[in-house]
């Protein structure tokens, strides 16, 4: 019987010649972690493109895409605090910072981030805010009571909503918009820093990495916002179709703008995925040629253990279809869902590959780990760090989503 | 009415201040940088005390000399000389006040540490004496007739 | 030119002055130069490992444990004894059961068997923490809970780690672990509350032939350091730039 718990021997199969001490220490929640920051980013970047380069064709999903990576955003740590030994001294991270570490960064990086996504949806929703602070003004009732104090408080006691103060509005979103998209590239590069630094991990330690990760951050997070906006609208399709009384618009027009807007926003993922991609197997060849030492085992890690995940999972079904997918003339919107959910799947596997296949091979050069997902939780670890945990990460921003949506409508038709 | 777009500043700057008011209050204040830079020398320099007095629990023979004289003797004009007591014979810690008895190892695993034949070239460990512990007198301790404080089998 | 005594006196007084500023003080000191002229102390501490010497019995292993309070059934060490059978044809089998807590006493490696006549060269290499110049456990954690102290010790501040496990994962040598009660990051301290007492850390106590020592670096006439400066040395994984303090006598380049 072992006093105490021994992190990673639950997952974790050894083989040949591996050091005591080596498990896989990171595991399902590292691969959450970068998934979700990178998702943030994406969709924060997607919103910008319409409100900084004026990409008038994604002016419906900027909205929501803004929204939706706030969502996103309040998840992006969560992961962490699932994986952390003492989650209750998270908060030293801004307390004590350590700059030397990227995972310090998290702190400055994130708290800058989240003010830039909060201050500008506020200047976007503004006008929105007071006048439902004012709609809401002496009517009756205790949701109405709740209503109006989120809203009086949201106005930040500022109810000047003139067109010369909305033109002001207008201009610190295109300012905001316009820093936010270097930071939203900080914050995931920096994720990708956080691996790419780790000289001791022989598969991780390349500086490409976190440009790779910047790359595939910005796919996920498109493809997400597509996918969500898809079901959100089919939802909306159905709804219309199936109630009797008459909304403002027909099935058939939100069909029309909702492919429309799909077909050029899937222009946008294709360059970056054809980014993504060039760089991962830039990486992977740039590490056959100049085969340096860890080549012997990087080797059979690539072409061997996890030459499924890699090359079939991740590069066939996560790359190669969809990319053909998306490529295709007359999109539907049945193709669409399947390959925005293949892309998606696809940049997960990137993340596992990376994570996981980083410490699939032992520090010795000579042993191996494999590590087994836990399914069923018996305690908590297994709980936190295996299946569920991730489930319930991953269905968290939509959560958030729906009670944020709640405050600031972001799917209004028109 | 002043310009409305300065008040999510004002609302970060509050923010900020609660920040580092709970930082003054939460972080120790040894908390610093120290002789080694930022780099390698920030944390709260206390800790290093507190390690220093962790407690000693190994205590070599030093510790066992003065009380066991004969067995000290013993040991250190045979071969084991160079193997400490507590090896044996668990770690003394305050030894007799915590704990009064020692539990002392004379199983065969223990011996066969060193004395499990090993054939390898350029350690030491292949000059060692040695035996097969799978052969040799498998149902008996070695203790039964090696000495193990003076173990040139006359020892006994 | 007439001149007053006073002014004499304040020429001279003026070039006392400036004679006696040292040009060095015009240097600027940054506060970490400063401190450390003052607080700098006449010790690194450093280990020695002799792989000739090391009988592979496992009670340095043993003592650790013990002297740590690491959970004795545990996998993870502090410290843990490797052995590497090199065979003739070349090829290398490698093994650390239980880290080598109870002696290697079976000739199987990696569940193989080793026939004596197979084996070109065969020995024991202990293992802990290097206490590197430059350790990268400590540049990457996030909270300033692991750090270095004067004498090149990293130590773990067991009340301020997060438990996020960078650390872990810098670090080259697998030295890492969390500990199994505390829940945070752990790793060998070389016993820094032996040395401050004048002691050796328990493994260089517990083992019986010598193949561990540890010493001051800064001390020309330590027997480590002389060893260390005279004789032909080897570290661990060099090229990691992490400058291990622990040297290796009889280093193999098989030694991972």
């Amino acid at each position: 019987m072992i006093e105490g718990y021994v992190h990673g021997i639950e997952w974790t199969i050894k083989e040949l010649f591996v050091y005591p001490n080596e498990f896989i220490y990171w595991s399902i929640q590292i691969v959450m972690y970068p998934y979700m920051t990178g998702l943030v980013a994406g969709a924060f970047v997607l919103s910008s493109l319409y409100h900084v380069f004026g990409q008038e064709d994604l002016k419906d999903l900027a909205k929501f895409a803004l929204v939706f990576s706030f969502a996103l955003l309040i998840v992006a740590p969560m992961p962490l605090m699932f994986h952390l030994q003492q989650p209750q001294r998270g908060v030293q991270v801004f307390f004590t910072p350590h700059f030397t570490s990227a995972i310090s960064a998290f702190g400055i990086v994130f708290f800058t981030y989240s003010i830039i996504v909060a201050t500008e949806i506020w200047f976007v929703y503004r006008k929105y805010f007071v006048e439902q602070a004012l709609a809401l003004k002496g009517k009756e009732g205790l949701g109405n009571t709740v209503m109006r104090l989120i809203y009086t408080t949201l106005t930040l006691g500022s109810y000047d909503i003139s067109e010369e103060a909305l033109h002001k509005d207008e201009k610190a979103i295109k300012i905001l918009a316009g820093i936010g998209i270097p930071v939203a590239c900080f914050l995931h590069g920096y994720a990708g820093f956080i691996f790419g630094s780790v000289k001791a991990n022989a598969l991780w330690m390349t500086p490409l990495m976190p440009v790779i990760f910047i790359m595939s951050a910005i796919v996920s997070g498109i493809a997400l916002c597509m996918l969500t906006y898809i079901v959100i609208m089919e939802w909306k399709k159905f709804r219309i179709k199936t109630s009797k009384r008459p909304w403002e618009v027909t099935a058939e027009e939100v069909a029309g703008v909702e492919l429309n807007l799909m077909r050029k926003t899937s222009k946008y993922l294709l360059g970056f995925m054809v980014a993504a991609i060039t760089l991962e197997l830039l990486d992977i060849v740039f590490r056959g040629y100049t085969a340096v030492k860890s080549w012997d085992i990087l080797r059979t890690i690539i072409y061997g253990k996890d030459f499924f995940n890699i090359f079939i999972l991740q590069y066939t079904f996560g790359n190669l279809l969809p990319f053909l997918m998306l490529l295709m003339p007359r999109p539907t919107v049945r193709r669409l869902v399947v390959a925005l959910s293949l892309v998606l799947f696809g940049v997960f596997m990137m993340r596992w590959n990376v994570v996981i296949g980083g410490q699939a091979f032992s520090l010795t050069f000579a042993g191996y780990m494999h590590y087994k997902l836990p399914f069923w939780p018996h305690n908590i670890e297994t709980y936190k760090e295996g299946f569920w945990g991730a489930f319930t990460i991953g269905v968290m921003p939509f959560v958030l989503f729906w009670g944020i949506n709640k405050i600031v409508p972001s799917l209004k038709y028109k | 009415m002043k310009n409305h777009v300065y008040r999510p500043f004002i609302v970060v700057v509050v923010v900020i201040a609660l920040i580092l008011v709970a930082r003054y209050l939460y972080v120790p204040k040894d908390f610093g940088i120290y002789e080694r830079g930022f780099m390698y020398g920030y944390h709260r320099k206390s800790n290093e005390a507190e390690w220093e007095a962790f407690k000693v629990k190994f205590r070599t023979k030093e510790y066992c000399k003065d009380c066991h004289p004969d067995k000290y003797e013993a040991n250190m004009s045979g071969k084991h000389h160079v193997i400490q007591c507590e090896n044996c014979h668990g770690v003394a810690i305050d030894h007799p006040e915590n704990p009064p008895k020692l539990t002392i190892d004379r199983s065969r695993s223990l011996c066969i540490r060193c004395h499990a034949k090993l054939p390898y070239p350029t350690s030491k460990r292949g000059d060692l004496p040695g035996i097969n512990p799978e052969e040799h007198n498998t149902d008996m301790e070695c203790v039964t007739c090696h000495n193990p404080h003076k173990p040139d089998m006359e020892g006994w | 030119m007439r001149q007053t005594r006073r002014d004499f006196l304040k020429t001279i007084t003026r070039g006392a002055v400036v004679s006696a500023l040292p040009l060095g003080a015009f240097k600027f000191l940054s506060p970490k130069e400063a401190r450390a002229a003052v607080e700098s102390t006449n010790v690194r501490w450093g280990f020695l490992v002799d792989t000739y010497k090391c009988v592979g019995c496992g009670f340095c292993v043993k003592a650790c444990k013990l002297e740590n309070e690491v959970p004795y059934d545990a996998p993870v060490t502090r410290t843990w004894v490797e052995r590497y059978v090199i065979l003739k044809n070349g090829k290398m089998l490698a093994d650390t059961p239980m880290g080598g807590r109870d002696g290697f006493t079976e000739q199987k490696v990696q569940e193989q068997d080793v026939p004596p006549k197979d084996i070109a060269k065969a020995f024991f290499v202990p293992k802990l923490c290097n206490q590197c110049e430059n350790p990268p456990c400590v540049q990457v954690c996030p909270v300033g809970a692991t750090y270095q102290r004067a004498d090149g010790v990293v130590l773990v501040d067991r009340s301020w780690c997060i438990g996020c496990g960078y650390c872990i994962m810098a670090c080259p040598y697998g030295v890492r672990f969390f500990h199994p009660v505390y829940r945070t990051a752990e790793k060998c301290t070389f016993c820094i509350h032996r040395l401050v007492k004048g002691m050796n850390t328990a493994c260089v106590d517990a083992c019986p032939f010598g193949a561990r020592k540890v010493g001051n670096l800064k001390d020309p006439n330590d027997p480590v350091t002389k060893v260390v400066l005279n004789e032909r040395v080897a570290v661990l994984k060099p090229e990691y730039g992490t400058k291990p303090q622990a040297f290796y006598i009889g280093l193999d380049e098989n030694v991972r």
